[in-house]
């Protein structure tokens, strides 16, 4: 092995931070899964009647529904009779009021780093945590409601404003619009919900920050962001889970709407538990993510920083219905040691004028494989639409692998589309070059991954970016010594 | 502060270097000329601690230290700068940034307290009057679309940064006009001090016209084969590498 390879090898075999767990008292729903358990699912929220009748409409499509086999990624199959959908902790506040959580949990949340003390936190950012499969608390929430903007967790929306629950969700991503998809309506147990009224700009950066603790659990929560005309919001989502030696399943959705005007920036930061160093446990990352730009000139723009999970299978998607709207995503995707990532987006332009931007840069360490999958759709109304779409891969060591996987269907002749790619390797001359001027391997190979990266995180919020890129330095870190 | 005895290096089993001895002191300025092919480069790649390069026999003495014992990173804070042939590109990367990271890591391992930003741009500003270097191109990418002559200007530019006790200058005229030759010679002469040595590695005598060397040495088959002052290197220019190989070759017949 080159001096090169062992550089890389010692760096990226680094543990992962958030690998402990707590015990809890919870409150669990019976392994499995049948009509009988998403009743009980239902029932433990008060659900209403429509609510558990979308659920099951949709756990019936999803039986007739096969796992879906296209992407890149190769695993053993999933004994979803084995899993657990409901786990809740006992000690859950009904009121969701940060003052009422029990302490207990909000040191989880200390120990990850966030606090949820108004007081405390920086000023700014508004915060829903879940915990395996509810919502714990969300902050800000006054201050917010006085300009009319909703932030809450998905079961108190369902509560409280269950005309705008009703009227969006399965808007963008239909219960039925795939496996995963439909595994989620019908099992969902909790998420967040957003809404900004006409002409608001929301004051502060919303984030849920999703955080698995239980064993044999999987994690199915809804998020859906809601924009009115001439809105603004920043959304922010992080997550992490702890270090087990099986694979569990994390299979959410995100639906964004975004009215005339609108502007709706959703930044993810994905931390999953991604396995240890010979590929054994971490997350199951089965994820759709789609936003509509529904009125003219809206804008959807989709930014996430991938460095956990096991397996990620996600492609964060814009539908440009109305005219003159955009729509960007922007990610980093790394993956080591044996993980495997499918990631990537679809665009698709229906209205005229749509502009959409994809920025995409693949980082492969270790025996990783790590894909771009990315649709363009230009409809024939889509006259003059235009993508530009750039398709990165950095390989670290001679055992990863990259791939890209381009899709692009043109219906109307007047659109523009471009599609830029390369892919390098992060050479000894490179690090050698570093040292020589007294920087140690593992900053240089940071310093080349996060100069790679930059184009990306620059898109982040200013705390958030910060965060990514000593993220992304401790993934790859014992990747090179 | 320097001294190289009887190194002997090899590169996947094949010998480059076979026995080389040179005294650097503190205030001199030596150059090292041969034809192609003679070991320059790998003496200045092995001396900045390149892995690929294997040393087979010898040692290599800095600042009384057996720099052989050391990472090439630890050579570098030592005090070895190596001014490259050629300098990679560091996509996405500033120039600023990464000096700034290189600045303080030398800083650290040498006991001192990091530079702060504004201590850090204001060091900037002097050094690039130094080398008549243009700030936009420090705001961009590391190397990246730099032209011959703006990169081995901005090796002359971290060299000024670093400030080293010992500078190699492995092959810094080649690829430059003659311009850009007066400025980066002319940084590297504003950068000599009584307390710094500089190894000037060079295929040609035109660079010495602008640095002047106390010694040069001429490298022939990985062995240091005639010593002398600046007169060799015109002699080298006017009589052509052959004439060194006729006089070897001769001597062994």
């Amino acid at each position: 092995m080159s001096k090169d390879n062992e550089i890389l090898e010692e760096l990226t075999s680094r543990e992962y931070e958030h690998g402990w767990s707590v015990d809890y008292e919870a409150d669990e729903a019976p392994i499995g899964l049948n009509e009988n358990i998403i009743r009980w699912i239902s029932s433990k929220k008060e659900e209403p009647k429509w609510l558990l009748d979308w659920r099951l409409k949709a756990f019936e499509q999803w039986r007739k529904m096969d796992e879906p086999t296209w992407s890149n990624v190769h695993y053993p199959k999933i004994d979803l009779q084995s899993l657990r959908y409901y786990s809740a902790p006992k000690q859950i506040s009904k009121s969701k009021k940060i003052s009422d959580i029990d302490p207990e949990l909000l040191k989880i949340y200390e120990r990850l780093g966030i606090s949820l003390n108004e007081q405390k936190r920086l000023q700014g950012v508004a915060v829903d945590v879940v915990l395996d499969s509810v919502s714990v608390g969300t902050t800000f929430k006054d201050t917010l409601s006085k300009l009319g903007v909703i932030f809450c967790s998905f079961s108190e929306a369902v509560t409280e404003h269950p005309d705008l629950v009703k009227k969006y969700l399965g808007s963008v991503v239909p219960a039925t619009d795939n496996y995963y998809a439909a595994l989620n309506a019908a099992v969902f147990s909790d998420g967040s919900f957003c809404y900004i009224p006409k002409g608001v700009r929301c004051p502060m950066e919303l984030s849920t920050y999703f955080r698995i603790n239980a064993a044999n659990t999987g994690q199915f929560e809804r998020t859906l962001i809601v924009a009115e005309d001439q809105s603004y919001v920043s959304y922010l989502e992080g997550c992490t889970a702890p270090q087990r030696d099986e694979n569990q399943l994390h299979a959410a959705v995100v639906e964004i709407y975004a009215a005339k005007d609108a502007e709706v920036k959703y930044s993810t930061v994905q931390n999953w538990y991604p396995g240890d160093k010979n590929g054994k446990g971490g997350i199951y990352n089965f994820v759709t993510k789609r936003g509509i730009c529904a009125g003219d000139n809206s804008k959807i723009s989709w930014t996430q920083v991938e460095t956990g999970s096991a397996i990620t299978w996600k492609y964060p998607s814009c539908i440009l219905k109305g005219d003159n709207s955009i729509g960007e995503f922007y990610s980093v995707a790394v993956t080591n040691n044996y993980q495997q990532a499918d990631t990537g987006t679809k665009m698709i332009h229906i209205g005229k004028n749509t502009r959409s931007r994809i920025v995409s840069k693949g980082i492969s360490a270790g025996n990783s494989q790590n894909s771009y999958r990315g649709q363009v759709q230009v409809m024939k109304r889509a006259t003059n639409s235009r993508n530009f779409s750039q398709c990165d891969s950095l390989l670290m060591g001679d055992q990863c692998g990259a791939h890209t996987f381009p899709y692009i269907d043109i219906q109307n002749p007047s659109a523009k589309v471009e599609h830029e790619a390369t892919t390098s390797k992060i050479g000894e001359d490179q690090i050698f070059y570093c040292n020589q001027r007294g920087i140690s391997s593992e900053d240089a190979v940071a310093l080349i991954v996060n100069g790679y990266a930059k184009e990306v995180l620059n898109q982040l919020p200013m705390e958030f970016a910060v965060e990514a890129q000593k993220l992304l330095a401790l993934t790859l870190e014992g990747s090179v010594g | 502060m320097l001294s190289i005895k009887n190194l002997h290096a090899a590169i996947e089993g094949s010998p480059i270097l076979n026995g080389i001895n040179l005294e650097i002191k503190a205030g001199e300025v030596h150059a090292i000329m041969g034809p192609n092919g003679s070991g320059k480069s790998t003496l200045a790649s092995v001396l900045a601690g390149r892995e690929e390069y294997e040393v087979t026999e010898g040692s290599v003495t800095f600042k009384n230290k057996n720099i052989l014992e050391l990472s090439p990173e630890d050579r570098a804070r030592e005090g070895i700068f190596l001014a490259f042939q050629y300098p990679v590109e560091i996509p996405g990367v500033s120039s600023t940034n990464f000096l700034r990271t290189a600045v303080n890591q030398v800083r650290e391992y040498r006991g001192q307290t990091p530079l702060d930003a504004v201590k850090f741009l204001s060091l900037m500003k002097e050094k690039m009057k130094l080398v008549e270097i243009d700030q936009k191109l420090l705001s961009r990418a590391l190397n990246e679309g730099f032209s011959g002559g703006e990169k081995k200007k901005n090796e002359i530019f971290q060299m000024a940064m670093l400030d080293p006790t010992l500078s190699i200058l492995d092959e810094t005229d080649s690829g430059l006009d003659i311009d850009a030759l007066k400025i980066v010679a002319n940084g590297v002469n504003q950068l000599k001090s009584k307390d710094n040595a500089t190894i000037l590695v060079t295929h040609y005598q035109r660079l010495l016209d602008y640095i002047v060397p106390d010694f040069v040495h001429v490298l022939y088959n990985g062995k240091i084969v005639k010593s002398g002052t600046k007169e060799l290197a015109l002699e080298l220019e006017a009589k052509g590498y052959d004439w060194i190989k006729d006089e070897l070759s001769g001597a062994t017949v």
